[in-house]
């Protein structure tokens, strides 16, 4: 089997994306205009003491090249830098808030996969009637939706108007529960509408494609060969015509992960709901540049290492594809 | 055979495409109503400001956060400004800016992909490897941190976006080169010894010209909501108006817990519609480019 | 009595603008053991009047009237169900392998199995042995059943078609064109396997194709096509022989013969006809090399010529002087 080169080629590709993010990160904090010891101090009052100190400190004195040494250097031994908004060093914080965005990004990914599969192929089967094109209509529309809008008008709806849900959060802490059942309900509680939320965003195109990968397939030979042979409508549709529908939504579900991103930075901020996404916002707004650059780093290459995964899941789904 | 006859035979080319293409186009009723939306809105952006009476300016205590109503078809802001006003005035910006990063984005594309496909070897092995770097990079945590870095105005912005979204087309274009390449009057022409320049602007343009067009669309769509976004997330210029800017405002000012709906409403419709606008006008486009995907008429 | 025969046999597409001829008034028979050649030009409603036997058809079409019998039984109002038992079971079809036909993420041997399993009373492990045994008998190495479709040659496929088709003893065969996008020395292989396994199991054959000498071959019977009418059938020898209808002459004489004269191959003038709007009369009339006026209007009825060969023409009726 070629899987084992082929795994070699891509995780060689991979490695050298990472490293030319890294030293893209790098630059571009040295790059970007302005005085890069002034952007790390922001009291224009300091003295030319603290100044030399702080040079000195961080390296900034020396030439690029060693800084950049020093940059890898720090990136191996796991040093992401140092938060100015929070005094801690960034890695820390960063896997501190790592679970609740998994929880919300993999709750919503694996909802609107369901969802959207199932959606995409009850459009495909109703086509050209009434519901498939208010089915296209909606999810057309979702699509056109700026992410943390949608949130607002979520949290408008269920959340003010309809006092369903909490506004946002992700529980209220020193708040003890007196049951293991309670306590789920509760977090689910605030989970619900964020997840759902995002969901929403994606399953609009999962299912439009979903719907026109199936609606392809349905048309191939093999379909006919497998009705020829007496297989029931139902294993039709899953033993056959699903798996290679299905193909293309993984490459999909690939190519969305730098969205997903996007768009957790936009929901959790919307919903305070306390990951990276939220961290990544605040660091903004503080202009937290260490804390920036080691988030931007951590982000990329989480994305790029996920890409590399959803390669390999293409390859052993489909056996046609070959180096 | 003179410079002069191949120039006339890509300004046939070209024209002949335009000609075709909009009989084609007219058919599509999605594609007239994505146009007519992007004109209103373009109509609204021209003309709107000078024609709105409440500017912008802070009107006082008592008109804060008022729901629609009397003089304020939108109600006011927290600050008791107009939203009405707000959201016209809002929509210069927010196409100003949507237009330029779409240009400065398309351009990059589209010369990186020309150039990619037509010199090839090298020069495309480079440029691509470059451009699947900045595929593979989450675009919003990218604009996000040249923002920050570079600081927040128009012109920032407008680098910014324009300056992260090329991938895309680049691809598409590189693709397409590809294919024009090959055919017999780009053999011709680079055997009688035009040059490459020429050979690129006078035979492949022409011919990969519909293809930009219909990304341009959609290219522009993404542009308006990367623009939204950030705006939301407090990247933008505060000094000036724009959908993006209302909403992070409201956000901020806590519209949300008041039930400002008002406030929260007008500036996301706005941008769905040109989304909207614009994507409608891309699959109208793209059935002008993909023949096996017009409609029969009988 | 008979293994098949079709009486009458019409199916109509329905589409926006009307409903589509596609076959009219098909009858064949095909004895036990027997091969029927279906040659038409392509659209000429020959896979249509095939595929109807099982009701295979998209959605827009259907069966207008006709009876089916299978070994005298009637199947043509045939519920679904009873359909789908007979499917495969009774009447299995070779589609042209080269094309897409087999399932491309599944193993070749997984989809015999599958049809194994339906309708066969057998286990995991005696589908599998089954298999295996098949893949000898057409040739292929047992070993490469667990393989993937595309790890065949076209030759190939089509003989893994070929076993799944046989896999659960058939009674009725029908080859769709099996040989179409082969070359013509696996070709050659695939009609023997063909014939061998014909004989072997007594299967009744019907081979579609266009392709004249493939017919010529391998089949006892032919039956030719043209618009969705039959025009002529009977024995091979007599319709090759002294082909009656005009259509067939010119069928005949488009085939270049590798022993006689140089001369140029004669091709057939005009295009099939639109059967949204079937022609008038004799639907071969307009490219027709005798066509007289009679035959644009009256259709000409079918008339034994002699034992087993019938053909509809207006010159076999006396209507049209030759």
């Amino acid at each position: 089997m070629n899987m084992r080169g082929y795994l070699l080629r891509k995780f060689f590709q991979t490695v050298m994306t990472i490293f030319i993010v890294i030293v893209f990160n790098f630059f571009l904090f040295r790059i970007m205009p302005g005085d890069p010891v002034r952007i790390l101090i922001r009291n224009p009052r300091v003295s030319a003491e603290s100044l030399a100190r702080v040079t000195q400190q961080f390296g900034l004195d020396q030439s690029l090249p060693v800084q950049f040494g020093i940059y890898l250097r720090d990136l191996f031994t796991g040093n992401l830098g140092h938060s100015f908004g929070y005094r801690q060093p960034v890695l820390d914080l960063i896997m501190e808030r790592l679970p609740p965005t998994l929880l919300l990004v993999g709750t919503a990914t694996v909802l609107s996969i369901i969802i959207g599969v199932a959606l995409g192929v009850v459009l495909a089967w109703k086509r050209g009637t009434k519901f498939d094109v208010g089915g296209l209509s909606l999810s057309l529309i979702l699509y056109s939706m700026p992410t943390f809008w949608v949130g607002i008008l979520m949290i408008m709806l269920f959340s003010v108007y309809l006092n369903i849900f909490p506004i946002g959060g992700m529980g209220m802490p020193g708040v003890f529960y007196t049951s293991y059942w309670g306590e789920l309900a509760a977090k689910l509680r605030y989970l619900f509408l964020p997840a759902v939320t995002f969901a929403l965003i994606l399953v609009g195109e999962y299912a439009l494609i979903m719907r026109s990968s199936l609606l392809e397939v349905m048309r191939e030979d093999y379909m006919l060969t497998a009705r020829a042979k007496g297989v029931t409508s139902g294993n039709l549709l899953r033993r056959h015509a699903l798996p290679n529908a299905m193909l293309p939504m993984v490459t999909l579900i690939a190519i969305n992960l730098g969205f997903i991103v996007g768009g957790a930075i936009q929901i959790e901020t919307v919903f305070s709901w306390p990951g990276l996404g939220r961290l990544m916002y605040t660091a903004l707004t503080n202009r937290d540049y260490p804390m920036l650059q080691g988030l931007f780093l951590f982000v990329t290459v989480c994305v790029v290492g996920a890409n590399f995964l959803a390669d390999i899941l293409y390859r052993y789904l489909d056996p046609r594809v070959k180096s | 055979m003179s410079s002069l006859a191949w120039r006339k035979d890509g300004l046939v080319l070209f024209k002949k495409n335009m000609a075709s293409f909009w009989g084609i186009y007219r058919r599509n009723s999605m594609g007239l109503i994505g146009l007519a939306i992007l004109l209103l809105f373009a109509l609204m952006a021209l003309v709107g400001p000078h024609l709105v009476t409440y500017t912008s300016a802070v009107e006082g205590v008592e008109k804060m956060l008022l729901p629609p109503g009397g003089r304020h078809w939108l109600g006011t802001d927290d600050l008791g400004k107009d939203v009405f006003a707000g959201m016209i005035i809002g929509s210069q910006v927010s196409l100003l800016v949507g237009a330029a990063a779409t240009a400065i984005s398309m351009f990059i594309g589209t010369v990186i992909g020309l150039a990619s496909g037509y010199y090839g070897k090298t020069v495309d092995t480079l440029l691509m490897r470059f451009t699947d770097v900045f595929l593979v990079i989450p675009w919003l945590p990218l604009m996000l941190v040249m923002a920050a870095l570079l600081g927040p105005s128009l012109g920032n912005i407008i680098f910014v976006i324009g300056i992260t979204s090329w991938a895309g087309t680049a691809r598409i274009i590189r693709a397409q080169t590809l294919s024009v390449k090959e055919r017999p009057y780009v053999e011709r022409a680079r055997a009688i010894g035009s040059g490459d320049t020429h050979i690129m602007t006078h035979h492949i343009l022409p011919n990969v010209f519909p293809l930009i067009f219909a990304n341009t669309v959609l290219v522009a769509a993404v542009a308006i909501l990367s623009e939204t976004t950030l705006s939301f997330l407090g990247m933008g210029d505060p000094t000036r108006v724009s959908w993006g800017m209302m909403l992070h405002f409201a956000f901020e000012m806590g519209a949300v817990s008041h039930g400002a709906w008002w406030w929260l409403l007008p500036p996301g419709i706005c941008v769905v519609l040109v989304v909207l606008g614009f994507t409608f006008m891309g699959y109208a486009l793209d059935e002008v480019l993909n023949p096996k995907l017009r409609r029969r008429d009988r | 009595m008979k293994l098949l025969e079709v009486t009458n046999l019409t199916t109509y597409y329905k589409l926006r603008e009307g409903d589509v001829r596609a076959c009219e008034n098909i009858s064949l028979a095909l004895g036990r053991g027997e091969a029927l050649g279906l040659v038409g030009e392509s659209a000429s409603g020959k896979t249509t009047a095939a595929l109807s036997l099982v009701k295979l058809l998209p959605d827009n079409a259907s069966v207008k009237s006709g009876s089916i019998k299978l070994d005298g039984r009637e199947i043509a109002g045939a519920p679904e169900e009873e359909l789908r038992r007979i499917r495969w079971k009774e009447i299995s079809i070779i589609f042209q392998g080269a094309m897409n036909a087999l399932n491309p993420v599944r193993s070749v041997g997984e989809q015999i199995v599958e049809a194994l399993k339906i309708h066969e009373q057998v286990t995991e492990k005696e589908a599998w042995r089954q298999t295996r045994a098949l893949f000898e008998k057409v040739e292929i190495d047992p070993k490469r059943v667990k393989e993937y479709p595309h790890e065949f040659s076209g030759g190939m496929r089509q003989r893994v078609m070929i076993a799944m088709a046989v896999a659960c003893n058939p009674k009725v065969v029908i080859g769709d064109e099996p040989t179409t996008a082969l070359d013509v020395m696996v070709q050659a292989q695939v009609l023997q396997l063909l014939e061998q396994l014909r004989r072997e199991r007594e299967m009744g054959l019907i081979l579609i194709t266009h392709d004249l000498s493939v017919v010529g071959e391998t089949c006892d019977q032919v039956a030719v096509m043209y618009a969705g009418k039959i025009v002529e059938s009977g024995p091979t020898e007599t319709v090759f022989g002294k082909p009656a209808h005009p259509y067939t002459r010119a069928l005949i004489a488009a085939f270049p013969d590798i022993e006689g004269k140089r001369s140029l191959a004669v091709s057939i003038p005009g295009n099939p006809p639109n059967l949204l709007y079937p022609p008038t009369g004799c639907r071969f009339h307009e490219r027709c090399a005798y066509a007289a006026k009679v035959c644009r209007e009256e259709e000409p009825l079918m008339l034994h010529l002699a034992e087993k060969h019938i053909s509809a023409c207006h010159i076999l009726n006396g209507r049209v002087k030759h």
